[in-house]
């Protein structure tokens, strides 16, 4: 096996809550392969978003390691974090809040090309143009407002901006929930073939272990800050070692019926 | 513009935009009807109001003409004060925005500066200004912005500090962004609206402490003012009380219009909020 993608090492992060430590996660350690989706499930608050944040660097770990297609990610600043960004992206769980109210379609596209230098300004609005394509949307809505395009539409927005700086990893934090069903079908058909074409590993947050089966190589699942259970995604969902696993496919009784779901 | 519509209906609304409106007129107009230096003299002096139709408001001690002064005094209350309240608001956004998005000793020191300008009084602080460098147009509107910007830095502190935890700030750094371009770009157009709902109290609160400067001799020397025109008319204000009154009662007005329109802008914006 070749150098992993990602790899967490130890990582600690307390929040301090009404002046009582809490630990969100405590020493998680994890690895994400190339072009592998690694999902990462557990109960409310046991810390999936707070690893996520972590790996982006939106928040400070406490303690651990990250390091990023070889490099230390926790020892960047400044302009060498901004720069590494290009190759480290996310999609936030509630597309509306994700953007400026004031953003146009266009704009928020533009932002990564224009900040990491790809394309001259005279270029630009023609990649901009292929990538609303290549998520699946019309060229001609650029020109709109964000808040004036449908969810579903903002979601693929918000995916295509993520790729538009040509990332080996996209972090995605509950990037399907809050779609409607119908929808959120056609946004995993589209993360795949993303991956597929464009070799992009994925760490899909979920609470959602019938999408999690669909989707995900492997699972990782979190209680209380730490990883408890980590395998390849049919067999833990199938068979579920910890507590918790238990737990979580015990709560979605269809999953014990055995309806089998295409493997992306 | 259903906006301006319904800015309308409301009784303060309408009052003050009428009161605006005149004011703004008057102060626009003040070139065409009264081309000659408001400072010149213009007929007999002590001219009673309403004798002579050439001089509809009379004229003063030195035989200025009163209306040609209350005309060209509003426009000197209108540049000040428009100039002061963009002043004070640029500077207090801009310091608000740093203080709130930085964070930290940034915020503390900033913040802290804010606290000292607040301390103390702001006419005191616009007198001691003025008197140290000398009256000009320029060095009062410095003057009245100086008090006046800690009010804008602070609800855009408060503003910001609740903006930079939303999902997309964190979104734009993941993109990458510069913290500054995240914090003039992201940030600061959205902490906005309620900054400038503050532009009426900096405007009405301009012409007042523009024309106090003024009544206390403080103001540009070059300009008529409302201020200096009541002070003017105070020497003879037993036997020319209308001297004071009539640039009082402009004052007033504008002043009362500004305040008006503010409220009918708060009122307008709180039932759009209630009916969304
Ligand atoms: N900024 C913060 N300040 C204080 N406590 C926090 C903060 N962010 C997260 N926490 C706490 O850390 C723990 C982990 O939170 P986190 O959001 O990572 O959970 P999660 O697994 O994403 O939950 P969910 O499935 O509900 O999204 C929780 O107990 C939460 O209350
Ligand atoms: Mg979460």
């Amino acid at each position: 096996m070749s150098a992993p993608l990602l790899e967490v090492r130890g990582l600690g992060k307390r929040f301090s809550r009404n002046g009582r430590p809490v630990a969100a996660l405590n020493g998680v350690s994890l690895n994400v392969a190339h072009c592998e989706t690694l999902a990462l499930v557990g109960p409310s608050g046991s810390g999936k978003s707070t690893l996520g944040h972590a790996i982006l660097r939106l928040i400070e770990p406490d303690s651990g390691g990250i390091s990023f297609e070889g490099q230390d990610l926790l020892a960047l600043s400044g302009g060498r974090l901004r720069a590494a960004r290009a190759r480290l992206q996310m999609v936030f769980q509630d597309p509306q809040a994700a953007f400026n109210p004031r953003a146009t379609v266009a704009g928020v596209i533009d932002d990564p090309l224009r900040i990491h230098g790809i394309g001259s300004r005279g270029e630009r609005p023609g990649l901009i143009r292929k990538l609303l394509e290549r998520v699946g949307l019309s060229p001609d809505l650029g020109e709109r407002a964000v808040h004036e395009i449908s969810g579903g539409q903002r979601q693929r927005v918000a995916i295509a901006r993520a790729i538009a700086t040509r990332p080996s990893l996209v972090v995605l934090d509950e990037a399907v929930s809050a779609l409607d069903v119908s929808v959120r079908g056609d946004i995993l058909t589209l993360l795949a073939d993303l991956q597929r074409e464009e070799n992009i590993a994925y760490l899909f947050i979920s609470h959602d272990l019938g999408v999690v089966r669909a989707v995900a190589h492997r699972v990782a699942i979190m209680d209380a800050g730490r990883v408890v259970e980590m395998g390849e995604a049919r067999q833990v969902i199938a068979d579920p070692q910890s507590a918790t696993g238990k737990a979580l496919v015990a709560a979605v009784p269809r999953l014990r019926c055995g309806i089998s779901t295409e493997n992306a | 513009m259903t906006i301006i519509h319904r800015f309308l209906k409301t009784p303060e609304g309408l009052a003050g935009a009428l009161l605006l409106a005149a004011f703004v007129l008057v102060a626009l107009a003040a070139p065409f009807f009264f081309p000659r230096d408001p400072l010149s003299i213009a007929g007999p002096a002590l001219l009673r109001p309403f004798q002579d139709w050439s001089l509809p408001l009379g004229t003063d001690r030195l035989g200025r003409d009163v209306l040609a002064g209350i005309f060209h005094g509003a426009r000197t209350s209108l540049a000040v004060s428009l100039a002061a309240a963009a002043a004070s608001i640029a500077v207090g956004a801009i310091v608000g925005t740093l203080a709130g998005f930085g964070g930290g000793w940034t915020d503390e020191v900033l913040m802290r500066i804010t606290d000292a300008f607040q301390t103390v009084p702001g006419f005191l602080l616009a007198l001691a200004f003025v008197s140290v460098v000398g009256p000009s147009l320029g060095v009062v509107v410095a003057a009245i912005a100086l008090s006046a910007w800690t009010g804008p830095a602070r609800i855009a502190r408060a503003e910001v500090l609740s903006i930079r935890e939303r999902d997309y700030v964190a979104s734009a750094r993941v993109a990458g962004m510069h913290p500054l371009e995240i914090a003039f770009r992201e940030v600061l157009p959205n902490a906005l609206p309620p900054v400038l709902a503050l532009a009426s109290v900096i405007v009405a609160q301009a012409i007042l402490v523009e024309a106090a400067l003024s009544f206390l001799g403080l103001g540009d020397p070059n300009r008529v003012t409302w201020g200096g025109m009541i002070a003017e008319g105070r020497t003879v204000l037993r036997s020319a009380p209308f001297l004071s009154i009539v640039p009082g009662i402009a004052l007033v007005l504008t002043v009362l219009g500004v305040y008006l329109a503010g409220e009918g802008a708060v009122e307008t914006a709180a039932k759009r909020r209630s009916l969304a």
